[in-house]
């Protein structure tokens, strides 16, 4: 068989469960609602500007910690700018950082991991020894601990982040790929004369991509975690910039008397991770429907 | 039967790969600071003669390799330096602080399972019926909830309006000490619970769903004879892996934990260390907290094989 009928063939063999699964996607409803809410909250994102007439940082001591009332539906903090704006805003930045943090590692790591799924060897026993290591620190002491290294900022957080969470995708790609070289399409391919990086872009990533997709979303979950978390102890973004987890720091000083201060970010968070992990769920039945428990 | 433990020592051998990659990222941590480490642990005001005293201290004005052999021979010896915050060894300052994270950690463990066990139970025994998706919401809203966030939510029913318990602190007595760490296993025990309800719920219906199970039934066990004689251990087998790959993320958490409840054990003595720039101290408690997570993977794995006799570890060695 010449490469291209191999290619034919295992094309013509994947096409009907794909466009099959495809074609259901909206009967998912784990996944239309994950779409829902992570579509509404970038939407508010976005829009923050249009749905508040309030500045996010300017500062009016003088209507300080107000209750909740018809001009400020959840109050004001104690620099008396209004809560519920500060909140909008901080969806613009939680969530921007929490998508882009997400990149770097899901692109180093998917390819180290598959380089040494595919190849073995050396490669594979050096990346994985590292993955170990890596794998020994829990998430929060290396990225505290590098956030503080590199410095507060936004860039400091990515940075850990990517050094951080890589491992996991490198992981999860080896496996698909040590599975996945010993299909019939990649022997085939290979027998037909194809070089390794044409087998690996064309044929092998489209057929395991989707695992590591899968656990980006949960993967994003917990990266607004650890941002929020860093904000909270005060590593993360700095302030006066609206980021959740500053904010229920700077409501906890308050919970006697403004309880809704501290509360209502964290709502913000649960609300977010919600839909991206039924964004998840969704699309792992859409995407592996064989795995599914 | 002692044969299939034969792994132990395997495994204690393959982790020293690991332990040593751990060191050296222990060691260059201080080498990714920008700049002269030295300058930037004591602030831009320090006089040159700190500055100096502290590179011979770190032993930053030596070549990279002889520095990290140096050390490692200090570690191998018990030293890691003295904090620069309470100019005395650090180790002391570990040592004092890990048996109450570790108190801590115990009391989240028991706690989550006091939690997973019976909710993962009821989920198991009525699939897709209205409790099992009540435990599936509870579940999927626990994973997205942020630790410390749960914690202040505790601390805001149960300490400020019940006042049912403290609000912080470690309290002075050994009486005392579970009193004060309730609502703090308690956060970490929640952040815990789904993943552990996942886990067992998906392996209780397996299980359910075996022969030997409906044996037991046709022999008229039921309700929770039935659960705690014949389905539990079985059900709890795969899940005792995801609790000990859980429990090195607990141990992350139970870090920004304590920092909320004001509990001083090795978290607050990281945070604390962070923003006192503290480097020897940070490099400690980094260094403990990889080394018991290594500890506890092995331990997971002995677990393990003992509650499940079929399980033979030493058969099937990773390279």
């Amino acid at each position: 068989m010449t490469t291209a009928a191999v290619a034919t063939a295992t094309r013509a063999m994947r096409r009907p469960a794909r466009s099959r699964s495809l074609k259901a996607w909206y009967r998912n409803g784990t996944l239309v609602a994950g779409l829902v809410i992570v579509g509404l909250l970038v939407l508010v994102a976005v829009l923050a500007p249009l749905l508040t007439p309030y500045d996010p940082i300017k500062q009016d001591l003088q209507n300080s910690l107000l209750s909740p009332s018809a001009d400020h539906w959840l109050g004001t903090d104690k620099y008396g700018r209004d809560v519920l704006t500060r909140l909008l805003y901080g969806a613009r930045v939680d969530l921007r950082v929490g998508f882009l943090a997400v990149l770097i590692p899901f692109v180093i790591g998917s390819v180290l991991g598959a380089l040494a799924g595919y190849f073995g060897g050396w490669f594979d026993t050096i990346v994985m020894r590292v993955v170990d290591v890596f794998f020994a620190f829990p998430f929060y002491v290396l990225v505290i601990v590098l956030v503080f290294v590199f410095g507060n900022g936004e860039k400091s957080i990515y940075l850990a982040i990517a050094a951080v969470s890589w491992v996991a995708y490198a992981k999860i790609m080896r496996g698909e790929l040590l599975v996945a070289k010993k299909q019939d399409y990649v022997v085939a391919a290979r027998l037909g004369g194809m070089s390794h990086g044409r087998i690996l872009v064309k044929h092998i990533a489209p057929n395991v991509l989707s695992q590591a997709l899968i656990y980006a979303m949960s993967d994003i979950v917990m990266d607004i975690m650890a941002i929020v978390t860093l904000g909270y102890l005060g590593l993360g973004i700095a302030p006066p910039t609206p980021e959740w987890g500053s904010m229920i720091l700077d409501g906890q000083e308050f919970i006697t008397t403004q309880w809704l201060q501290a509360t209502i970010p964290g709502l913000a968070v649960v609300v977010t991770s919600l839909g991206l992990s039924l964004l998840g769920d969704g699309l792992s039945d859409l995407l592996s429907p064989e795995r599914r428990k | 039967m002692l044969d299939r433990f034969r792994f132990v020592p395997i495994r204690l051998l393959q982790s020293i790969p690991v332990v040593i990659g751990v060191t050296i990222v222990v060691f260059f941590m201080v080498h990714l600071l920008p700049g002269n480490p030295a300058l930037t642990i004591l602030g831009q005001t320090a006089t040159p003669e700190r500055v100096a005293a502290l590179n011979t201290q770190l032993g930053l004005d030596k070549p990279l390799w002889d520095q990290y052999f140096i050390f490692v021979g200090r570690l191998l010896h018990g030293d890691l330096g003295d904090s620069l915050t309470y100019q005395r060894p650090v180790f002391d300052l570990v040592f004092q602080a890990v048996p109450i994270t570790l108190s801590l950690l115990a009391f989240a463990l028991v706690l989550s399972l006091v939690i997973s066990v019976p909710l993962a139970a009821l989920a198991a025994t009525a699939p897709g019926r209205l409790r099992d998706l009540l435990v599936r919401v509870f579940t999927l809203i626990g994973q997205g909830m942020p630790q410390f966030w749960v914690g202040i939510m505790l601390i805001l029913l149960l300490a400020v309006k019940a006042r049912a318990f403290p609000v912080g602190g470690y309290g002075q007595t050994a009486a005392e000490h579970p009193y004060y760490l309730f609502l703090p296993a308690l956060t970490l025990a929640i952040a815990m619970s789904p993943t552990t309800i996942r886990s067992l719920r998906a392996s209780t219906i397996n299980v359910l769903g075996a022969d030997y199970v409906g044996t037991a039934r046709s022999k008229g066990a039921s309700g929770i004879s039935l659960f705690r004689g014949h389905v539990l251990r079985n059900a709890a087998i795969p899940t005792v892996s995801i609790i000990g790959v859980n429990l090195g993320y607990l141990v992350g958490g139970s870090l920004v934990i304590e920092k909320v409840f004001a509990i001083p054990g090795l978290g607050s003595l990281m945070i604390n260390a962070i923003f006192s720039r503290d480097f020897p101290t940070i490099q400690a408690v980094a260094l403990f907290v990889a080394l018991f997570v290594i500890v506890v993977g092995i331990l997971t794995d002995v677990v393990y094989t003992l509650i499940d006799p079929r399980v033979d570890l030493s058969s099937r060695e990773r390279a």
